[in-house]
């Protein structure tokens, strides 16, 4: 899989520039610098030569130089990257704890009206384009009661992270929130539900001890499935309310032609989300014990 | 089992009746706007005008009609929806059915590339397409959304072939001496066209926020084109002195959207008993 992704993300950039080295160097470079660059690339060699120096290179976490800066791609993608886990982090945040709280509520009285309006309004969520709820958020909350921020990271306050947090995690939360309702709507049918009933326990220690943990588990695949969702919503989301992270980067870099720069983002992304799905399959492991004894 | 009717069902008609609302707007746009939606001469003092009689969504920075902008703005925005969409069909239909039918190494092969596209968020890698190109316009926005959305088609159409090849009809075929291509196109697709149906009306949802998303970054429609995700653009830089250049375009975007996925996900209901509720 990783293979597949370096070798398209390579082939893209085969593909865009004519001659890279006069590409990275300008029109006036210096013939005998050229010259080096070609050689210490491979550019004079065989695509396939050119791959595996490039993948030798990117194994020890070289990305090139970004044209534009004229500083290593991994040096400005190290910069950036923090403030994008950042918000990734606080955006699922908010989509479990909404979500889970949403669809619980909603499944406490399947049919009822705040059934249909939970429903109702995630579905809302899922349909809306993530920068235009961005910034009706920004209009609200920010341009017309001046409660938060209307954009910029401030320095890493809580505040500034509120309505990007929201913005990327609606989209999330409508999904989690649909999954945690028919995923607990099915488990209160099951036998030890019933049992835990009949026993006099509180309808409260019944579904939130007995029937929401095994409900659950589903919406930890709907979790990382989402995070795909939150990969695509960053670029947009960090342009509404200028966040400098890596979304923002990628769209400045692209608008500038700075190819390094989207190469190494792209090729980020691309890994940020194997590795997460990776953790998710882990995170089955830990909590469905199921799956251990099936795996052993 | 009672199929559920087509009529019956309220998801379905709401999306129908609302994409064809939109349809109708895009297709009359012409005659329905009432202003130029690129004419400056709105006159003088006009610009970032409040909602009113004249202007109903108001007007923008430089004095434009913005209902006029956004009906106009629908035809590019469903246009590259469902153009996308059929130029997606039509590639990712051929590479199903020559998966699906064919199998062994032929089918390894195009469902590894097929995962490979797929394990990329798409829209970053969108983005990251769009840098290939000299300049960004709405012509590249369409090459890269065909580019990375038929892997969606092709699994269901290889799906459906799978479930279809071991049938009677198809062996029939075989046994008779139909062509491959006879097989795949006379045999197989047909019986493919439900959840084809279903999976392209999806994705035509996903296409006109993609375009929109595009645009809004100002990697999409170039002006003078206008498209929902470039007005939007324009909206996010006046959200504090005049909301309603944001406001509008967004509703019809969302409005839009929400037509197309209605309309989906009845489709399936009515088409595939088996995903009910």
């Amino acid at each position: 899989m990783l293979f597949g992704i370096t070798l398209l993300v390579f082939l893209l950039n085969a593909v865009a520039l004519g001659d890279p080295a006069r590409a990275a160097m300008g029109q006036r470079a210096d013939p005998a610098a050229l010259e080096r660059l070609r050689r210490d690339y491979a550019l004079d060699r065989p695509l396939a030569v050119q791959y595996a120096t490039w993948i030798g290179r990117l194994a020890r976490g070289d990305l090139g130089t970004s044209f534009r800066e004229q500083r290593p791609v991994t040096e400005v993608i190290a910069e950036r990257l923090p403030a994008t886990v950042r918000l990734a982090l606080a955006a699922t945040l908010v989509a479990v704890v909404l979500g889970v709280a949403a669809g619980t509520l909603a499944a406490v009285r399947p049919g009822s009206v705040l059934d249909h309006a939970l429903m109702g309004a995630a579905v809302l969520g899922i349909s809306t384009p993530v920068f235009w709820l961005g910034m009706m958020l920004a209009l609200v909350f920010a341009v017309t009661l001046g409660w938060l921020p209307v954009s910029g990271y401030g320095g890493g306050s809580l505040a500034h992270l509120v309505l990007p947090a929201l913005t990327l995690g609606a989209l999330h939360t409508g999904t989690v929130a649909r999954m945690t309702r028919s995923s607990l709507l099915e488990v209160v049918r099951q036998d030890y539900v019933q049992t835990a009933r009949a026993k006099g326990l509180p309808e409260r220690v019944v579904l939130g001890k007995h029937a929401l943990r095994n409900a659950l588990i589903p919406v930890v695949t709907v979790i990382g499935i989402g995070l795909a969702d939150l990969l695509v919503g960053a670029p947009l989301t960090e342009t509404v309310f200028a966040w400098p992270g890596l979304g923002r980067l990628l769209v400045a870099a692209v608008g500038q032609r700075d190819l390094p720069v989207v190469m190494g983002a792209v090729l980020v992304f691309a890994l940020v989300y194997v590795v997460g799905n990776l953790l998710v399959d882990l995170a089955y492991l830990l909590i469905d014990p199921r799956t251990r004894r099936a795996a052993a | 089992m009672p199929r559920p009717d087509a009529l019956g069902h309220r998801g379905l008609l709401a999306g129908a009746a609302l994409f064809v609302v939109f349809a109708a707007a895009s297709l009359g746009a012409p005659w329905l706007a009432p202003h130029d939606p690129l004419g400056l001469a709105a006159g003088a003092g006009a610009t970032l005008e409040r909602p009113s009689a004249a202007h109903p969504f108001g007007t923008d920075a430089l004095g434009r009609d913005l209902l006029s902008r956004v009906l106009w703005g629908g035809r590019v925005s469903l246009a590259v929806g469902i153009g996308v969409e059929a130029l997606t069909a039509l590639f990712g239909c051929a590479v199903g059915l020559v998966a699906g039918w064919y199998g062994g190494a032929v089918d390894a092969v195009l469902m590894r590339v097929t995962d490979v596209v797929m394990a990329f968020p798409s829209l970053v890698l969108a983005i990251g397409l769009i840098a290939v190109f000299e300049r960004p316009g709405l012509d590249k926005v369409v090459l890269v959304l065909v580019a990375l959305g038929w892997t969606t088609i092709a699994r269901v159409v290889r799906g459906a072939v799978l479930a279809l090849r071991t049938r009677d009809h198809v062996q029939a075929a075989r046994a008779l001496g139909a062509s491959n291509l006879a097989i795949m196109t006379r045999h197989l697709l047909p019986n493919a066209l439900g959840p084809l149906l279903v999976a392209a009306t999806l994705g035509v949802g996903g296409n006109m926020v993609a375009e929109a998303g595009l645009s809004f970054l100002g990697l999409g429609a170039q002006s003078p084109t206008i498209s929902w995700g470039a007005l939007l653009a324009d909206g996010q830089s006046f959200l504090a002195s005049a909301p309603w250049v944001a406001v509008f375009p967004g509703a019809a975007l969302l409005l839009a959207v929400l037509a197309v996925n209605l309309l989906g996900d009845g489709l399936r209901d009515v088409l595939d008993p088996r995903f009910r509720a």
